[in-house]
């Protein structure tokens, strides 16, 4: 019962917020200068045919009432017209996120594959040379930007190496698998048609290490942290005294408990995430919703921006609470927390 | 009972004193730390090497517009040491004036919101009520996306410029420094030095200022100094997208951006803004967790 009103509170919250940004991006994209309707059309186009543009998309409304049309439409799942595919911004959304979304995921997997090892590792020899190179990775991951880390893969496994694709999804000679999820991977896997998904797979690994790379680094120094502070407890130092192998110990008793602090902030890990593929799919071509919303902005395509950013924003707003959910899961201690 | 007249004056010492001996302390163990030192080195040589890049470098000339097509695509080479571009020009120079554009963007981003974002975080956690609840709300819809894309959303409504996008970034930055001052204000307008200067008829703006302003410092100053890098890194992306700088500025980002369409064969073009920027950021970086030590400042800030 009290879970559930935090949850229905929590819930209550991610609305607000969301709405409220849908106010903010309104406002910013229908006040301020610079004519979509005839940056859409070109320079060529007559007056009559942007003023038609404008009516066709609502501009030529009053303000509130266009911000309304625009969340009545939103509840439809209607996004309006995109400017420059001349389609609903919903399907746009549709084709481009699944992308996006499997990149992110395979990023996160990297993350807790190499974040969380590479911590326990540095903990294990702390002060040590594993330690220190945990520390290089941590400051060089924030320190160097994703799209440069995009680009040095590049050179390294496709310029210079030459064993992974250099740009996309899949090889223009791959046949595609037919699209049930829109992830090529689990498409792959269903049609059972492992060429596309040893080469889906080919496709997708610098893209998700490069989006990952800052992430590895934080998580593997917050687990670390993390680990050597639960190694200072008593139990950790029974157990030793009982004779329970260090490698049990490490993986077994102190990887749960401390990994409550990393769990804690993948939401953050998240967010980063979100926005290096925003940088990353323009180096890889990567055809996400990403790369869909830059071209947006780029083309003034405001009813596409306010998709993207509006999807985005539930994204963000939801695996937050995910994450709040699976920390109280873990930690009961978080969960009374936050209930009170 | 004379003495007691005396009281918000001398307290008032001990505060700065504190925090000026806290300040002391911190310096002390931030010269111990070696990593600290080193990003402090790091980010004050290229701050120097910036702010008199037309004087370090033999062809000022080379920053901004400017096109010398015989000299194009130059690999390193002792007249030019990082090579040229597209254009003919003096790579290094170019580098050198970008990292005055990223210098330029954190300076300004962070000077613009870091003062709001600590007034709205003062004035909420004193305040406390409707308004404290109002602002905090705004800076939930703020933070609803990551930075960069909160920054792109922006930068939509404009014509893509390195203004728009310092105008984009700092309208995000505040939020932070106002959580974060909103929190310690909150803790802090309870404590005991907080009540006496009421009870002894200081003003609102006096203890806003005078008390409680003060013991946000160190938390401000690492933030700051963390701030600054990530401040290039969201400048440099927006840029590299094309949303910040438009060629033939010399931004750093948009270097790497037309220098990745040369790559492999030109990789001058890509590798050397590249390097200047991981540099900077990594500078700062160091030099704020070395702060962070030094201050005591929990981590998470």
């Amino acid at each position: 019962m009290r879970f559930s009103s935090f949850l229905l509170r929590r819930g209550l919250h991610t609305i607000v917020v969301l709405f409220g940004l849908s106010i903010l991006i309104f406002l910013i994209s229908r006040t301020l200068p610079g004519d979509p309707a005839r940056l859409a059309l070109g320079p060529f186009a007559s007056k009559e045919q942007v003023q038609n543009l404008r009516h066709t998309m609502g501009m030529d409304k009053s303000l509130p009432l266009q911000y309304w049309t625009f969340l009545a439409g939103i509840v439809r799942g209607d996004f309006g017209l995109s400017f420059q595919t001349r389609r609903n911004v919903a399907l746009d959304i549709a084709q481009f996120l699944p992308a996006t979304v499997e990149l992110v995921l395979w990023a996160i997997v990297w993350v807790v594959i190499l974040g969380v090892p590479l911590g326990v590792f540095a903990a294990r020899y702390k002060d040590r040379w594993p330690d220190n190179l945990v520390r290089v990775i941590a400051f060089v991951g924030v320190a160097v930007p994703p799209f440069v880390v995009g680009l040095i893969l590049q050179l390294t496994f496709s310029y210079l190496i030459g064993v992974l694709p250099i740009t996309g999804r899949l090889n223009l000679m791959t046949p595609v698998p037919r699209t049930h999820t829109g992830f090529l991977i689990i498409d792959s896997l269903i049609a059972g048609n492992f060429s596309a998904l040893g080469d889906a797979l080919k496709h997708i690994l610098l893209p998700s290490f490069a989006i990952a790379m800052t992430g590895i680094g934080q998580i593997a120094r917050l687990t670390r942290g993390s680990m050597s502070d639960v190694a200072s407890q008593d139990y950790i130092e029974a157990s030793r005294g009982f004779g329970i192998p260090n490698r049990v110990i490490a993986f077994k008793y102190m990887l749960k408990p401390a990994f409550i602090p990393p769990l804690t902030i993948l939401g953050l890990t998240f967010a980063s995430e979100l926005s290096n593929a925003f940088l990353v799919e323009t180096v890889f071509s990567w055809p996400g919703i990403a790369g869909y919303g830059i071209r947006s902005i780029l083309r003034k395509d405001f009813n596409a921006v306010m998709g993207v950013v509006l999807v985005i924003g539930l994204a963000f707003v939801v695996v937050n609470l995910i994450v709040d959910i699976l920390a109280g899961y873990v930690d009961p201690r978080i969960r009374v927390r936050k209930e009170e | 009972m004379r003495s007691n007249e005396h009281v918000p004056m001398a307290a008032e010492e001990t505060r700065w004193t504190a925090t000026r001996d806290r300040l002391g302390r911190g310096w002390y163990k931030f010269r111990r730390n070696r990593i600290s030192l080193v990003g402090g080195a790091m980010v004050l040589l290229f701050a120097l090497l910036a702010a008199f890049a037309p004087f370090v470098t033999p062809y000022p000339k080379h920053a901004g517009a400017y096109t010398d097509f015989r000299h194009a695509f130059q690999p390193p080479s002792a007249a030019h040491w990082f090579g040229t571009d597209a254009l003919g020009a003096d790579i290094l120079t170019r580098v050198l004036f970008g990292s005055q554009i990223s210098f330029m963007l954190a300076a300004v981003v962070l000077g613009i919101s870091v003062p709001f974002g600590v007034f709205l975080g003062l004035v909420s956690g004193y305040i406390g009520g409707r308004t404290e609840t109002i602002i905090m709300r705004l800076t939930d819809i703020f933070l609803a996306l990551p930075a960069l894309i909160m920054a792109l959303a922006i930068c939509a409504a404009f014509t893509p410029s390195i203004d728009k996008a310092m105008l984009a970034v700092s309208s995000i930055w505040w939020t932070w420094h106002c959580r974060l001052v909103n929190g310690i204000t909150r803790s802090i307008k309870t404590e005991e030095f907080v009540q006496a200067s009421r009870v002894l008829g200081a003003s609102h703006f006096r203890i806003i200022f005078k008390d409680i302003l003060p013991n946000c410092a160190s938390p401000i100053i690492v933030k700051i100094t963390l701030d600054a890098g990530f401040v290039i890194l969201v400048g440099a992306g927006l840029s590299f997208l094309g949303l910040g700088a438009q060629p033939p500025a010399e931004d750093l980002g948009t270097m790497i951006s037309i220098g990745a369409k040369y790559l492999p064969e030109r990789w001058w073009m890509t590798v050397f803004p590249s390097l200047a920027i991981f540099l900077i950021i990594l500078g700062f970086n160091l030099l704020g967790d070395g702060l962070r030590d030094a201050l005591a400042v929990e981590e998470g800030v």
